[in-house]
């Protein structure tokens, strides 16, 4: 009953990453931005990543809480149609840093903020691939035990322990010592996986 | 003190218990239905994405396959009046309040030392048969992978497709 719950939809080119992809360590987010805690996982998932450095792989998954948070499905889309012109992750760290601001209006401020093209953002955020890709990442996390947000998977298992503390770090640094097995992979860019996420 | 939860393939007992100030709830009522009973220690838990709220978002889910969520703590009905339009619950919370944690204790699932129940899980068949059970670890929230999964073989059949609650078209899944 306590056996680690392992993660079903294991990481592949379409997701979010940040790191190389032969890094031993890969820490996976799933997370809503509009919930606060997840604001709070935002700055401890930076300073483990300055902390790790190379050695660390972060992904990011979406899990908005519509029913709770109105502005969080249309800011995860804002995140996947920003990453249809490559800035997935400067939209990702905006909408956390301005969690109390995510409206509409915001959005569309931010996207001229990062440069992107207005008008194809706009068809983007619309579109039904950035809704079925928001919508697919939720399902996917609900079958594969996300119990809430944010929730973590450390190498391919739930970490049920409490994030805010040094644990989250222990669990990793423990995973390092592990001999990790890795299909080769044909770039280690993770841009090139960013931007080959929603083709 | 260890839990024992009641076991799988054994009828599930009845019971009553208020839904709101003015009404209750008896489980037998939903005969014919599947039901899924989620114990959980108390409103208000200092996360704003937790077990029935993930619950919450997958409503839709539950009910294709004909499913009722019936939420149960040791809270008071007024007290799970506020919590579940704070949340914007969309499914009934049960309070267990009077005798404290009767239900609770019929179940298997209610922490003496606590005094609140643990996070459990049961489902329930529509002829009211126990056919699937999961009690968490403290402190762990069970995700709804689980009892999707137990209510998948239940009902038998794949490929559903998820809509978030205030999102009109449909889409495929990938996963």
């Amino acid at each position: 009953m306590s056996s680690p719950i392992k993660l079903r939809s294991s990481v592949s080119d379409i997701d979010h990453s940040l790191g190389s992809v032969d890094a031993p360590m890969v820490l996976l987010e799933y997370g809503d931005y509009e919930c606060s805690f997840c604001g709070q996982a935002y700055w401890i998932v930076k300073e483990l990543q300055q902390t790790l450095g190379d050695q660390l792989r972060v992904i990011f998954r979406n899990f908005p809480l519509t029913e709770i948070h109105p502005y969080a499905l249309n800011a995860a889309m804002a995140a996947e149609a920003a990453g249809l012109q490559d800035r997935f992750w400067k939209m990702h760290d905006v909408l956390f840093e301005n969690q109390e601001r995510l409206t509409p209006t915001n959005i569309q401020s931010y996207a001229g903020l990062l440069g992107l093209k207005i008008d194809k953002f706009n068809q983007d955020l619309e579109s039904k691939k950035v809704q079925e890709r928001v919508s697919s990442d939720f399902y996917g996390g609900a079958r594969t035990g996300v119990n809430g947000t944010p929730t973590f998977f450390v190498n391919g298992y739930r970490f049920d322990g409490d994030w805010t503390t040094d644990e989250l770090l222990t669990t990793l640094n423990g995973v390092q010592s592990r001999k990790v097995q890795r299909r080769a992979r044909s770039s280690s860019n993770p841009k090139e996986a960013d931007e080959k996420a929603l083709r | 003190m260890a839990l024992t939860l009641l076991e799988r393939g054994t009828v599930a007992p009845d019971f009553q218990l208020s839904s709101t100030p003015d009404q209750t709830v008896a489980l037998s009522e939903f005969r014919g239905k599947n039901v899924v009973l989620a114990f959980y220690p108390a409103d208000w838990s200092p996360v704003c994405g937790d077990e029935l709220t993930v619950f919450n978002e997958l409503l839709s889910l539950f009910h294709k396959r004909d499913t009722v969520i019936l939420g149960i703590s040791v809270d008071s009905s007024w007290c799970h009046v506020a919590f579940a339009q704070t949340r914007k619950l969309h499914f009934e919370l049960l309070s267990d309040f009077e005798p404290k944690g009767r239900v609770s204790r019929l179940y298997g699932v209610y922490r003496e030392k606590d005094g609140f129940s643990g996070r459990a899980l049961y489902l329930i068949d529509a002829q009211g048969i126990i056919r699937w059970n999961h009690l968490s670890p403290i402190g762990v929230n069970p995700g709804a992978d689980g009892v999707l999964d137990a209510l998948e073989d239940l009902t038998s059949g794949k490929g559903e497709r998820y809509v978030f609650p205030h999102q009109t078209q449909i889409f495929s899944l990938r996963h």
